[in-house]
């Protein structure tokens, strides 16, 4: 996630102050990604090395302010036009721990996809209520607007792992169903039809 | 949640803690097709309770037992061996009358492809289930607007089902599953064709009518959905394997598992 763009945006508005810049964030996210008071500062700082922010006065309370320089805008604006880079996903830690339990000993795989089901459908009833909520009254403005989006956001991306999972567990079903009636047709034949095991196999 | 009084305060061998008795209570429901060697056992003893102002969702794999669950919770196909108790009356006792008339008293089902009645109009298709109940058909007809007003589509109550598009065929199939004030709501993949915001739309009908005090039972295989619900019970093999639930819900299980 970009923290470094996020505040050029709220920038753009007009000069803010660390903590409301903070504030902002969180609540045009609805707190999901919360950030400390340290990180706006870290981030404003490096911002500020690289001539996209500058330092602005003070407000009436002594609070520095920053404002969003040309070379911020253009850079914010190339954020908007480029596309998120997915070439390179982030390490999933669920994707791992499924690779591994494929043949690990002692591991029933199925309980392990099942937990996780259990858990990110639980996750969606969550979101799901707080989107209902959300929903409950026209959104009013441009924070709960954002709010609403990043909410559903957060339900797509489960129900996308929830479908993984669904897909994880049927897939490993009919493999290990093939791996059961595939190879060695003198056992099928054996099961099926004892009363022709004796006929001999071996013609030449 | 309403804290009705017990009117006759529990009957059942059920919990003795729970205010108010299941709508729908299923008990060791077993279904087997089939005999001898092709016999396929669809449900393997399946215990579910679901309560006024619940909605439950039930997920699993194709061929884990959820239509059958459902079939067999709406008295449209018969246990092996088991029992379907619905508002405190098992239907094995009711015969075949009584149950198609506690179906149109009490049980709204929800179909995936709508099932309405091609030759009746929107507003006709949601009177009928009320007028085979003895229903006056005057009064049925105001229901059935009633019902179409609350779901704001008025506007199509004499149109055909061939004259709707999907999402309102399906969301009258609910209106005429919801008429004349049933406790128990089956819904069998309620949003399977719909585009996902008229899904959506079918699902909060579902949910708004649970908070109001019915109880839902919803199959479906899309987890967007079932995040709708209060439960979501997870089949597999003819056996609820896991069932997980909301916060609120966790109280109320809680309270049922003190027994």
């Amino acid at each position: 996630m970009s923290i470094r763009h996020g505040l050029l945006a709220l920038l753009e508005r007009g000069p803010r102050y660390g903590s409301q810049l903070r504030t902002e964030f969180e609540s045009r996210t609805g707190s999901t990604w919360p950030l400390n008071v340290g990180q706006v500062y870290t981030t404003l700082s490096r911002l500020e090395r690289d001539g996209l922010v500058a330092q602005d006065g003070e407000d009436d309370q002594g609070h520095a302010l920053y404002s969003i320089t040309d070379s911020g805008r253009t850079e914010l604006r190339s954020w908007f036009e480029t596309p998120v880079d997915r070439s390179n996903p982030p390490r999933d830690e669920l994707a791992i721990k499924l690779a591994m339990a494929v043949g690990a000993p002692g591991v029933d795989i199925r309980a392990v996809i099942q937990s996780q089901r259990h858990h990110t459908v639980k996750a969606m009833q969550d979101y799901t209520r707080l989107k209902a909520q959300a929903l409950a009254d026209v959104p009013a403005n441009r924070d709960e607007v954002a709010w609403l989006l990043v909410l559903e956001q957060l339900i797509f991306q489960a129900e996308a792992e929830a479908r993984w999972l669904d897909h994880c567990e049927s897939r490993l079903v009919r493999l290990a169903e093939a791996a059961a009636t595939d190879p060695e047709p003198e056992v099928r034949t054996a099961n099926r039809a004892p009363a022709r095991t004796a006929r001999p196999r071996t013609r030449r | 949640m309403s804290s009705r009084a017990p009117s006759r305060s529990a009957s059942s061998s059920g919990s003795p803690l729970s205010v108010d008795a299941p709508v729908l209570e299923l008990r060791a429901l077993t279904r087997t097709h089939g005999t001898g060697i092709a016999e396929v056992h669809a449900l393997r003893g399946i215990d579910l309770s679901v309560h006024a102002g619940e909605l439950v969702a039930v997920m699993g794999p194709s061929g884990s037992g959820k239509s059958t669950l459902l079939t067999i919770a709406g008295g449209l196909d018969t246990a092996t061996s088991g029992q379907v108790i619905i508002e405190g009356q098992d239907i094995a006792g009711l015969g075949r009358k009584g149950v198609a008339a506690l179906r149109r008293r009490s049980v709204g089902y929800v179909f995936q492809d709508y099932n309405l009645i091609p030759a009746l109009t929107a507003a006709e298709n949601i009177a009928l289930p009320r007028e085979l109940d003895g229903v006056s058909v005057r009064k049925a007809r105001k229901e059935a607007r009633a019902a179409l007003e609350e779901m704001k589509l008025l506007e199509i109550a004499d149109r055909f089902p061939d004259e709707m598009s999907g999402g309102q065929q399906q969301r009258v199939a609910i209106a005429r599953a919801l008429v004349g004030d049933r406790r128990l709501v089956l819904a069998d993949e309620p949003t399977g064709a719909l585009d996902s915001e008229t899904g959506e739309a079918v699902l909060a009908l579902l949910r708004n009518r649970c908070d109001r005090g019915a109880a839902g039972v919803m199959v479906t295989h899309e987890p967007r959905y079932a995040a709708w619900a209060d439960r979501v019970v997870f089949l597999r093999d003819g056996s609820i394997v896991d069932q997980t639930l909301t916060a609120d819900a966790d109280s109320l299980l809680a309270a049922e598992g003190a027994k």
